[in-house]
């Protein structure tokens, strides 16, 4: 299971957004291997792509650090999709290095964002849910 | 001489739990080749087979990625920060 605020969870779909029409990407902090994301950071597609994404050097040595800082790790990767469903393309299992990291999508494909997220494990792909407290509208199911 | 070289959370299970190890070259593939010896786990995930550094993981010295010094031949010294972290990217 992956937990977000709700804080993180828009400023994650807000990037998403920002970015079109390229994907967009960013890096969660947290207790690695753990459920919950404490930070988000956002980061330049290096790529500049509508069909691939790329973390820069530069900024996944400077979120590492930021981690550090904060006592915590870098404990998973989110991107945009921006044609396709939020489901990890053979390219992101092919470079999916870290079998504690949690891979998050988000499809932009439709009118509403769809976020999921994904164990990536040996080549195979495990469907984790995303929680985020408070998100939506009271009463309604939150999205996705 | 002996560098302390941060380790990504995917390597870590294979030193112990380890973020950060001490180990001893003069050049990164120096470093790098000593560390897998004394961690045999990580073989073949930070060099590959015919000695080339694995294309997706990157290697800093201090600030600065090793694709842009001299790579493997990059020299390090005492105090000489490493860090190995992954390379990011997909589709």
């Amino acid at each position: 299971m992956l937990r977000l605020s709700r804080a993180l969870y828009m400023e994650m779909v807000a990037h998403c957004l920002a970015g079109l029409p390229d994907e967009a990407c960013g890096l969660l902090v947290g207790p690695y291997g753990g459920d919950e994301a404490a930070h988000l950071f956002v980061t330049p597609n290096a790529a500049a792509s509508a069909m691939v994404y790329e973390i820069d050097p530069k900024e996944m040595l400077r979120v590492d650090r930021a981690a550090q800082a904060l006592g915590a790790d870098i404990m998973g990767v989110f991107h945009s999709h921006t044609h396709t469903d939020a489901y990890p393309s053979p390219t992101d299992v092919a470079q999916a290095t870290d079998p504690g990291w949690h891979y998050v999508l988000v499809s932009l494909r439709d009118t509403h964002p769809v976020v999921r997220s994904y164990l990536i494990r040996d080549g195979q792909i495990t469907e984790e849910p995303v929680e985020v407290p408070g998100l939506g509208v009271p009463g309604l199911e939150a999205p996705g | 001489m002996a560098v302390e070289v941060r380790l990504p959370t995917v390597l870590r299970s294979h030193a112990g739990g380890a973020a950060v190890v001490s180990v001893e070259g003069a050049t990164i593939g120096e470093v790098l080749s000593t560390l897998v010896a004394e961690y045999p786990g990580m073989s073949g995930q930070v060099i590959t087979d015919d000695g080339a550094l694995h294309k997706f993981v990157n290697i800093y010295v201090d600030d600065d990625d090793v694709r842009y010094l001299e790579g493997l031949d990059t020299p390090v010294k005492d105090g000489t920060e490493v860090s190995i972290l992954p390379a990011v990217a997909g589709g």
